[in-house]
C-alpha cells in the first residue's frame, strides 16, 4: 500500500518541477521526489511480519524473520546526500536572487 | 482491519494531500512548511516499515535542517511571501 | 498551458510507474531470497566469511561483525568503502557552499529574539547535544548510528544561532576538527590494509554481541562519522545564515 503511495508521491514531485518558473519551487519538487524514492526502496525490502532489524532482548536470535537491512543502509546514506544537494542548490538560488533580484527564470533568459 | 492497516491508509492519505498542497499553493512559505509536514509524514511511514534507524534520520533532517535552508534563502527577498 | 503539459508528463510517468512495478512483483520476491541464502541473509546472518551458527544477543562471542544492529554492521563493516565515498560527498557540498556563500554581501544586524526562545534555548542546547553524542556512540546497539546523531548536533548549534543575535562561531575549528575526522578514517583504513590484507577490515576483537565494547572498529567508525558530518552541517548552517564566513 505504501509502495503505491510513494509512486503517486514521485509523479507529483515530477509535476511540482514541470510546472513552474520559480527557483525555490523547483527545489522543493526535487526534495518530495527524493523523500518518494526514499520510502518506496525502503517499502520493496519489507517482509511481512517481519522483526526491525536490531538484535535485543526481545528478538535475540538472528534466525527469526527481518526485513532487508541493505534497503535501510542505501537511504540512509541517500537522505544525507539529498540535503548536500539541496544546500548547494540553494546557494545557486541565492547567487541568482542576488544579480538578477528575481527568483523566475523565464525573466532571466540568457546572455545575448 | 488490524490497527496497522489503518494506520497506513492514514500516513498515505496524509503524504498525498501535504504533497499536493506544496506544489500547488501560491504563497512560497506556504509549500516550505508543506515540505516539512511531508517529511514528518515520511519518517511515521518508515516507522510503519520497521525502519528505525531511517526514520530518526528522516525526522533530524528532513523537518528540522531542510525548512531551515529554505526559510534563510528566502528571507533576504522582502517580503516571505509573495514571490511567485 | 505549461501546466496542461506538466499534468500530463505527471500522469504519463505515474501510471508507467505504477504497471511496472505491478507486472515485476511476480518475477521477483524478496521472501524468496531471504530464506535461500541471498546477499541479505548472510549480512543478517553474519556469515559471509564462513558460518558462524546462530548469533544470539548477550551471549555470542567473536562473531564477524559484532555489532546487533544489523543496518550499522552493513554501513560500517560490509560496505565500508562505499560510506567513505558518501562523507566525501558531504565534503564537496559543505565546500562548495562555504566558497559559494561565503562572498556575498553581509546583511547587516541580526533581529534580536523573544524572551521564550532566550530562555529555553539555554536548557535545550546541552540537552540537544548529549542526545546527539549519545545516539552516535550507541550506534551499534540502538537505532541511529553517525548520520542522526551528528545532524543533532548540528540542530543543537543551529538553536544558539536563532537565540542569541550574537552568537558567530569560529569556523576554522569546525574545519579542522572535519578535516582530522576524515584523516583518522582513511588512516583506520589503512591500518586494516596493512595488519589484515584488505582496506578497512575489522581489525580489533569483536567481543560479545550487545555489549557497549562489542563490534571491533565499528563504534570508532561511527564516532568519526558523527563528528565529521556534524561539523559539516554546522559549516553549512553558518554559511547559510550569515553570508559571510569569518576565518
Amino acid at each position: 500500500m505504501i509502495k503505491f503511495t510513494s509512486l503517486l508521491l514521485i509523479a507529483i514531485g515530477l509535476y511540482g518541477i514541470l510546472s513552474t518558473r520559480n527557483v525555490i519551487r523547483i527545489l522543493v519538487g526535487i526534495n518530495i521526489m527524493e523523500i518518494g524514492i526514499n520510502i518506496f526502496i525502503v517499502a520493496m525490502g519489507y517482509v511481512s511480519d517481519g522483526a526491525a532489524p536490531i538484535l535485543s532482548v526481545d528478538s535475540p536470535g538472528s534466525l527469526l524473520k527481518y526485513v532487508d537491512p541493505v534497503a535501510q543502509a542505501l537511504v540512509l546514506t541517500s537522505i544525507v546526500i539529498g540535503l548536500g544537494i539541496t544546500a548547494l542548490g540553494l546557494v545557486f538560488a541565492r547567487r541568482i536572487h542576488s544579480k538578477y533580484g528575481t527568483y523566475d527564470l523565464d525573466s532571466i533568459g540568457g546572455d545575448s | 482491519m488490524s490497527w496497522f492497516n489503518v494506520l497506513e491508509v492514514a500516513v498515505s492519505i496524509l503524504l498525498i494531500v501535504f504533497a499536493i498542497s506544496a506544489v500547488v499553493s501560491k504563497k512560497l512559505l506556504t509549500s516550505i512548511v508543506m515540505l516539512s509536514a511531508v517529511g514528518m509524514a515520511a519518517a511515521v511511514a518508515f516507522a510503519l516499515l520497521s525502519a528505525p534507524d531511517v526514520a530518526v534520520t528522516e525526522a533530524v533532517i528532513g523537518s528540522g535542517l531542510i525548512t531551515f535552508l529554505f526559510v534563510a534563502s528566502i528571507r533576504r527577498a522582502g517580503k516571505a511571501g509573495d514571490v511567485l | 498551458m505549461k501546466k496542461i503539459f506538466a499534468g500530463l508528463a505527471a500522469v504519463a510517468f505515474g501510471v508507467l510507474l505504477i504497471l511496472g512495478i505491478s507486472a515485476s512483483t511476480d518475477i521477483f520476491r524478496y521472501e524468496d531470497a531471504l530464506t535461500e541464502g541471498g546477499a541479505a541473509a548472510r549480512y543478517i546472518a553474519k556469515d559471509v566469511n564462513g558460518s558462524n551458527g546462530e548469533i544470539v544477543f548477550g551471549e555470542t562471542n567473536d562473531a564477524e561483525t559484532g555489532s546487533a544492529n544489523m543496518v550499522t554492521s552493513v554501513i560500517a563493516n560490509y560496505r565500508s568503502f562505499d560510506t567513505l565515498g558518501e562523507v566525501t560527498v558531504l565534503f564537496l557540498a559543505s565546500l562548495g557552499v562555504s566558497l559559494l556563500a561565503g562572498t556575498m554581501v553581509k546583511n547587516g544586524k541580526r533581529k534580536k529574539s523573544g524572551f521564550v526562545l532566550k530562555t529555553s534555548a539555554r536548557f535545550l542546547f546541552p540537552v540537544m547535544l548529549l542526545t546527539g553524542i549519545y545516539i552516535f556512540t550507541h550506534g551499534h546497539l540502538t537505532p541511529g548510528g553517525g548520520f542522526p546523531g551528528g545532524s543533532m548536533i548540528a540542530s543543537s548549534f543551529l538553536l544558539l544561532y536563532l537565540a542569541d543575535e550574537g552568537f558567530s562561531t569560529r569556523i576554522s575549528s569546525f574545519k579542522i576538527a572535519e578535516g582530522i575526522a576524515g584523516l583518522l578514517y582513511t588512516a583506520i583504513g589503512a591500518t586494516g590494509l596493512l595488519v589484515g590484507g584488505y582496506f578497512l577490515m575489522n581489525f580489533l576483537p569483536t567481543g560479545t554481541v550487545g555489549s557497549l565494547l562489542s563490534g571491533g572498529i565499528i563504534p570508532i567508525v561511527y564516532v568519526l562519522i558523527g563528528l565529521k558530518v556534524g561539523s559539516e552541517i554546522t559549516g553549512i548552517v553558518s554559511s547559510m545564515y550569515n553570508g559571510e564566513v569569518k576565518v
